[in-house]
């Protein structure tokens, strides 16, 4: 097991106490609830695409340090990336926690930080379900244009 | 500190795996609700069969195969004792989901029709649910739940008005695993019998804590598991009143269940063998035997009243910390050991995680609940929950860890 301070890093907590894009959209393109079976963690994440970029992204829910300050992190990140990339970077993100990537802070920016989870494999799905629920709304987005999916 | 305390916190000598330590601090076990850890005593048994007597039973006419088939069978014996029950109505399965779920096939599909209803409560666990919803699914009946009051109480008004001429069960949780609350279960069982519903329950949290007595409780069918009771995992009972499980079909079908096997068809063994189809769980049966007899030579009474103290002691202690929610009733009378709670500012995960650093197992999330999380209005829970190898001092190491785990996040 790693140790407690790599998995509750400053940057972590930091995001957990004041988490950037908290809110809701005017006009989301897609929405989407997720939530984790194993401990009841809720998401509703909100995103604007327009011209293949990620206009906007706003975020809503209840959960532990772990998946609020990595979705904080995730809209901080998000904003501005064609939809491609987004979700390049999400698999990125998925391989890191898994241990099968190097954090690399050009494509994940903050969430680097959470490269700790790996150790600890019982919060993983904390980390990840933010940037899932992204993925979903994306891939909703593309394939049945606004709104198709709550 | 009462008499009771001290007279069996010292059984924590018994338990080997209590001894270590985790991140460097003496392990605080206070997830009993989730498993309980197991004296030396059943490690010893268990491991006794197996380098001394392993065969399969009711098979053999060799010794070690009589052996064997004693010591399973001595297994039914014992946990038959342990809750008063007929030992031919104690049927071994995997565990306490596997015995509702028996009953819910070998009983409800094959009973229930359109338009008639199952009464369940908003407090069950997951496995006193879905097995309601899958045999509803198939049989067009419907399942009901009664409601849980603010103070963690089953409401028994709303019960009272559920049960009625189209009820043909009443399946309630005996002991709460979130709540800790103790349910009337002979009242709700005369209700039920009052408009000839059968009446179920799960008793995973009673059994290992209180006496619980089968034959006066008067109820139709109860499901227990080994683990939680000191026993090894991958061992459940059901325990039903033979009458019903004469007229039952069985649930699994193969070897030791049948007295015939034919091509056009087979007879079935005699009760409870004609529910135990396959090897058997046996060396399982013999560690439940083991935990069953530790248990009694304690004696329940003690067990409840070490268990009603260290609750009492719980809800007093963790009350001292700022802005907490419990959840149950405050009621000792009416509650068990088992005590969910929640901070304002910190997710139960994050309360389990940094605990977990000061050496302390509490578990976090919806317990396997989720109804009644909705009800409660919270994702989740951070749950403790005590045994009889518990004292106040691990109570008092639990509150101080999360006042630690509190100032961590708080920065």
């Amino acid at each position: 097991m790693g140790s407690i301070d790599s998995l509750y890093q400053e940057i972590i907590l930091d995001h957990f106490r004041a988490p950037r894009g908290e809110g809701s959209l005017d006009a989301p393109t897609a929405s989407v609830d997720s939530n984790n079976p194993l401990c009841g963690d809720e998401v509703h994440l909100e995103v604007r695409v327009e011209d293949g970029k990620i206009a906007e992204l706003a975020h809503s829910g209840q959960g532990c340090s772990i998946s609020r300050s990595s979705t904080s992190m995730l809209a901080e990140e998000a904003v501005g990336l064609e939809v491609g990339e987004a979700l390049e970077r999400i698999e990125y993100f998925r391989l890191m926690l898994h241990g099968d990537a190097e954090p690399d802070e050009d494509r994940l920016g903050d969430a680097v930080a959470l490269e700790g989870v790996a150790k600890f494999p019982a919060r993983v799905k904390c980390a990840l379900l933010g940037w899932l629920a992204l993925k979903e709304a994306l891939m909703t987005n593309a394939e049945g244009g606004a709104n198709g999916h709550r | 500190m009462p008499v009771g305390h001290a007279a069996l916190s010292a059984c924590k000598a018994d338990f080997p795996l209590l001894a270590r330590e985790v991140h460097g601090k003496p392990l605080v076990y206070l997830d009993s609700a989730a498993t309980s850890q197991k004296p030396e005593s059943v490690l010893d048994a268990m491991d006794a069969y197996y380098r001394e007597t392993n065969a399969n039973v009711h098979r053999g006419v060799y010794e070690l195969a009589a052996e064997a088939t004693s010591r399973f069978e001595a297994g039914r014996t014992a946990f038959a004792k342990l809750v008063n029950a007929p030992r031919e109505g104690c049927i071994f399965t995997k565990n306490a989901t596997e015995a509702i779920n028996l009953v819910a096939w070998a009983w409800g599909v094959r009973t229930l029709q359109a338009g008639d209803e199952i009464v369940i409560t908003e407090m069950e666990h997951h496995s006193n649910i879905v097995p309601w919803q899958l045999v509803a699914q198939i049989t067009g009946a419907t399942v009901r739940f009664a409601s849980v009051t603010a103070d963690g109480l089953l409401d028994m008004e709303d019960l009272a008005g559920l049960i009625g001429n189209r009820t043909r069960m009443v399946a309630v949780v005996h002991v709460s695993n979130v709540l800790g609350t103790i349910n009337p279960v002979a009242r709700i069982a005369e209700m039920a019998h009052s408009v000839d519903a059968y009446c179920l329950i799960d008793a995973t949290q009673s059994v290992p804590h209180m006496p619980v007595d089968f034959a006066a409780l008067g109820v139709d069918f109860l499901a227990g598991t080994g683990h939680k009771m000191l026993g090894p995992t991958g061992i459940g009972v059901l325990v039903a009143k033979p009458e019903i499980l004469e007229e039952m079909e069985p649930f699994l079908g193969g070897g030791e269940m049948i007295s015939d096997v034919r091509k056009d068809g087979s007879d079935w063994n005699e009760i409870p063998h004609k529910f135990e189809a396959g090897t058997p769980p046996i060396a399982e049966a013999v560690g439940l035997a083991a935990a069953a007899d530790y248990l009694m030579d304690i004696g329940m009474d003690r067990v409840r009243a070490h268990e009603r103290e260290l609750a009492g002691y719980m809800l007093e202690a963790m009350s001292e910390i700022p802005d907490i929610s419990i959840f149950g009733p405050r009621d000792l009378d009416v509650r068990g050991a088992a005590v969910s709670f929640a901070l304002p500012d910190i997710h139960p995960h994050d309360i389990a995680q940094l605990v977990d650093q000061h050496g302390v197992s509490v578990r976090a999330g919806h317990h396997c609940a989720k109804p009644l999380m909705r009800c409660l209005g919270v994702p989740a829970t951070a749950r403790a929950s005590a045994h009889i190898y518990n004292s106040p001092e691990d109570i008092d190491v639990l509150v101080e860890a999360i006042g630690a785990a509190r100032s961590y996040l708080a920065g």
